[in-house]
């Protein structure tokens, strides 16, 4: 050991040297899904039945999808193709369409799965088998909240508690003495939002004085009853936690009952073209605040914004597409990333590799969200978008109201 | 001996049947394995639907909700108070079955159309109603049931066979819904041919006759509800095995009518229409949704329209067609085929005699 012992350990520190610089250099891998020139990307979403609207959801990402493909020839030479079935919002089928999507057609990785109960249903089987379940399209908190218990499932848009916090702020900074009324859909998206609001209340939760909810399955007139019953309660703080249709129909019945409460409207509802059909039913809309994370095709101060017209240009690609459908430039948007995590993960495409870059390492600035905003995850953080800003309606269009709202890292 | 050359030519075919549906896991793969297991569970919920329309002449159009109730019940045992999953099917059977006969109590001073309406009402109810005691259902969010290994024996007994891969859950869970959909299609067989099944049929044919026969027809009808409900408890506990979770949209208003479609296209007081039933309810939304548009031949205009109506406008159209064109089911249209080819073959002699036809709809 004596005479060849500084020699031996020169070798082994060139050994260990060349061991780690190898593992962080390129890496060529695949994996299932992946051709040489292709990647199989699956997805489930509601295309018939009730819950139909969110359908065109998987097309403007196909036409994302379809543009980068013609532009650039695909991500480093692999062109996405894109498998959508349609589950029509109902677990059992979600349930075996992911197995044929991972079982039969092989898919890479499963992207932008529509619906709570929906993807809740799949979420174990996929992590069991080490799928990617990508940028799940719903806000339950329950995706990004528990990674831990679920490393291969990552959520995007912001989730439903945290916006439903920032409501919350806004009310104990502006109107520390409202009498709080809620109006909530009796379902995993409305009491997650109704849960979000409680929580960013904390000990004034108290000044909810009226909590009422219906089912997605009530017929929308009969939202005059609940809404009476918060009327009658003296409730001057609204909040709408409903979904597009129930939402047109909550603020006309306000308006029609005679009432002027100050409204807040989640996010979800929020699309100018909702509301110009609730003002067209008789609503009265000034004043009502939300909060948006992503830009409006339908709001003119974005006419000659370079994402915007990016966005214009896209969704020509996809011919059932309406251009100022508010679903549409969430589909671009949420593609962009995947695009993007696509890209960062170069010739080492595999599953877990895509997955770490998704969970862990995204840093983007999307073009189609707001100004300010940033995609960002890190390995302690797996909410991809925490950041919101306050839009108020006046004169026919929303108005983005002070700057952009941070709530990152005060949900558990 | 006797037996085996004097049994009818069909029971060779249900023999076949069997066969086939024993060796299909070894074939085909554990997906799609899983997919005819959907298949044999809806075949088991249109017999029971079947027992109460067909045989009985009621109608209901909530077996969806009563499948709902069999499903909870095993995701509810097996979640909350641990017990083996084998053990919950035939309490979910009985819990619903009992609930069923209850239903059917009410149900006997209601005429046709408004028993069809109280039992939409059920449907229409259900998914709301399994969200309310949110402590006992998980609400909204549902109930995971994690996928049970298949034993060692079944493992090392299939492994043999096919000398492959072990044994997945869904190929177990497909030999469990198997197993289970044997018996109740040989219950439902002795049912149907022995008194109670006549009684049924004597009630839905005339219930003033029948009652003049001496027939307990309030006793029969409540009994082919209890029956029905039984049915549906027991697919509906598998329903949840083999999907692995329930929630309350896994059991909209929609599914009630495939159900029902699904017995009229099987074919109404049969025997093997719920089989086809089972095939024709699982497969007809993958048809319309995947194979309208992989087709190129279908222009794209049309196969985007079929796809946004949902399977829902297909349902309705095929039943309309089923109703004018074969009342009596696919089975009905293959029995009347069969009888036609027999009267051709046997030759011109039998067309006068003046023989009565054989009677098509039992087996």
């Amino acid at each position: 050991m004596g005479r060849n012992g500084p020699l031996l350990a020169a070798l082994v520190g060139i050994i260990t040297v060349a061991a780690c610089g190898g593992s962080s250099g390129t890496t060529t891998a695949t994996d299932v899904g992946i051709t040489a020139n292709s990647i199989l990307l699956g997805n489930t979403i509601a295309q018939s039945g009730l819950a139909a609207a969110y359908g065109t959801i998987a097309n403007a990402e196909n036409a994302y999808f379809t543009y980068i493909n013609n532009t650039q020839g695909g991500i480093n030479g692999r062109k996405i193709t894109f498998k959508i079935l349609d589950d029509a919002y109902n677990p059992a089928n979600a349930v075996t369409l992911t197995k044929q999507l991972v079982e039969q057609d092989q898919v890479f990785a499963m992207f932008s799965g529509l619906g709570t109960q929906t993807q809740t249903s799949v979420r174990d089987y996929l992590n069991i088998k080490k799928v990617p379940q990508l940028f799940v399209a719903t806000g339950a908190t329950t995706f990004n909240a528990d990674f831990s218990a679920h490393s291969y499932t990552l959520g995007w848009q912001p989730p439903y508690q945290g916006e439903a916090r920032i409501y919350a702020n806004d009310v104990l900074a502006n109107h520390p003495n409202a009498k709080i009324g809620v109006l909530y859909q009796n379902d995993d998206y409305g009491q997650d939002y109704l849960k979000g609001l409680t929580d960013g209340l904390g000990g004034k939760a108290s000044l909810i004085v009226g909590k009422e909810s219906y089912d997605v399955t009530a017929a929308v007139p009969t939202l005059a009853a609940p809404l009476t019953k918060l009327k009658a309660k003296g409730v001057d703080t609204l909040f709408i936690f409903a979904t597009p249709s129930f939402a047109i129909g909550s603020l006309a019945i306000v308006s029609a009952i005679g009432w002027a409460p100050l409204t807040y409207l989640n996010s979800v509802s929020n699309p100018a073209a909702y509301m110009k059909i609730a003002a067209s039913k008789g609503a009265k809309l000034d004043g009502v605040i939300s909060v948006s994370y992503i830009k409006d095709p339908t709001d003119p101060q974005w006419a000659n914004d370079e994402g915007m017209k990016l966005y214009k240009k896209v969704i020509a690609n996809c011919t059932s597409c309406k251009v100022e459908d508010g679903f549409n430039i969430y589909g671009v948007a949420v593609a962009y990333t995947m695009v993007d995590v696509l890209t960062k993960a170069g010739s080492n495409m595999t599953r877990k590799n895509v997955m770490d870059i998704a969970a862990n390492q995204l840093n983007e600035n999307n073009p189609f969200l707001l100004p300010g905003i940033t995609v960002k995850t890190t390995s302690t953080d797996h909410f991809p978008i925490m950041q919101e800003q306050v839009i108020k309606w006046g004169s026919g269009a929303w108005k983005l109201q002070g700057s952009i709202i941070d709530e990152r890292g005060t949900i558990k | 001996m006797r037996f085996l050359r004097q049994a009818p030519p069909r029971y060779w075919l249900v023999l076949v049947a069997i066969v086939l549906f024993a060796g299909l896991p070894t074939v085909v793969t554990s997906f799609q394995t899983s997919e005819w297991t959907q298949v044999l569970i809806f075949a088991i919920v249109i017999m029971g639907l079947n027992i109460l329309v067909g045989y009985s002449g009621q109608i209901s159009l909530g077996h969806g909700a009563l499948m709902a109730l069999g499903a909870y019940t095993t995701a509810i045992l097996i979640h909350r108070y641990q017990i083996s999953y084998l053990a919950t099917i035939p309490i979910a059977g009985l819990l619903t079955g009992a609930v069923g006969f209850l239903l059917g109590i009410p149900a006997l001073r209601l005429s046709a159309l408004y028993l069809a309406l109280a039992t939409f009402a059920l449907a229409v109810v259900t998914p709301s109603l399994i969200k309310r005691p949110a402590e006992l259902t998980g609400g909204v969010q549902g109930i995971l049931l994690v996928p049970p290994d298949p034993p060692q024996p079944a493992q090392d007994a299939f492994a043999l066979v096919t000398g492959g891969p072990p044994m997945t859950t869904d190929q177990w869970l497909y030999y469990v819904t198997f197993a289970i959909a044997l018996v109740m299609f040989w219950l439902a067989w002795n049912l149907v041919r022995h008194r109670p099944g006549r009684a049924m049929r004597a009630i839905r044919d005339g219930e003033v006759a029948a009652a003049a026969y001496g027939i307990n027809v309030s006793g029969y009808k409540t009994l082919a509800f209890g029956i029905s409900a039984f049915y549906a408890g027991i697919a509906g506990s598998l329903y949840g095995l083999a999907t692995g979770f329930v929630s309350p949209d896994t059991f909209p208003l929609s599914l009630s009518f495939q159900l029902l479609v699904g017995v009229v296209i099987g074919g109404l007081a049969s025997i093997p229409g719920p089989l086809v039933g089972g095939i024709f309810t699982f497969w007809l939304p993958i048809m319309t949704s995947q194979f309208a548009s992989s087709q190129p031949w279908i222009p794209s205009g049309i196969s985007s329209a079929i796809i946004k109506a949902g399977p829902a406008v297909s349902y309705g159209a095929i039943l309309i067609l089923i109703m004018i064109f074969a009342p009596n089911g696919v089975v009905g249209l293959v029995m009347q085929g069969y009888a036609r080819l027999r009267e051709r073959l046997r030759g011109a002699g039998d067309r006068g005699t003046g023989q009565m036809p054989p009677e098509a709809q039992t087996v």
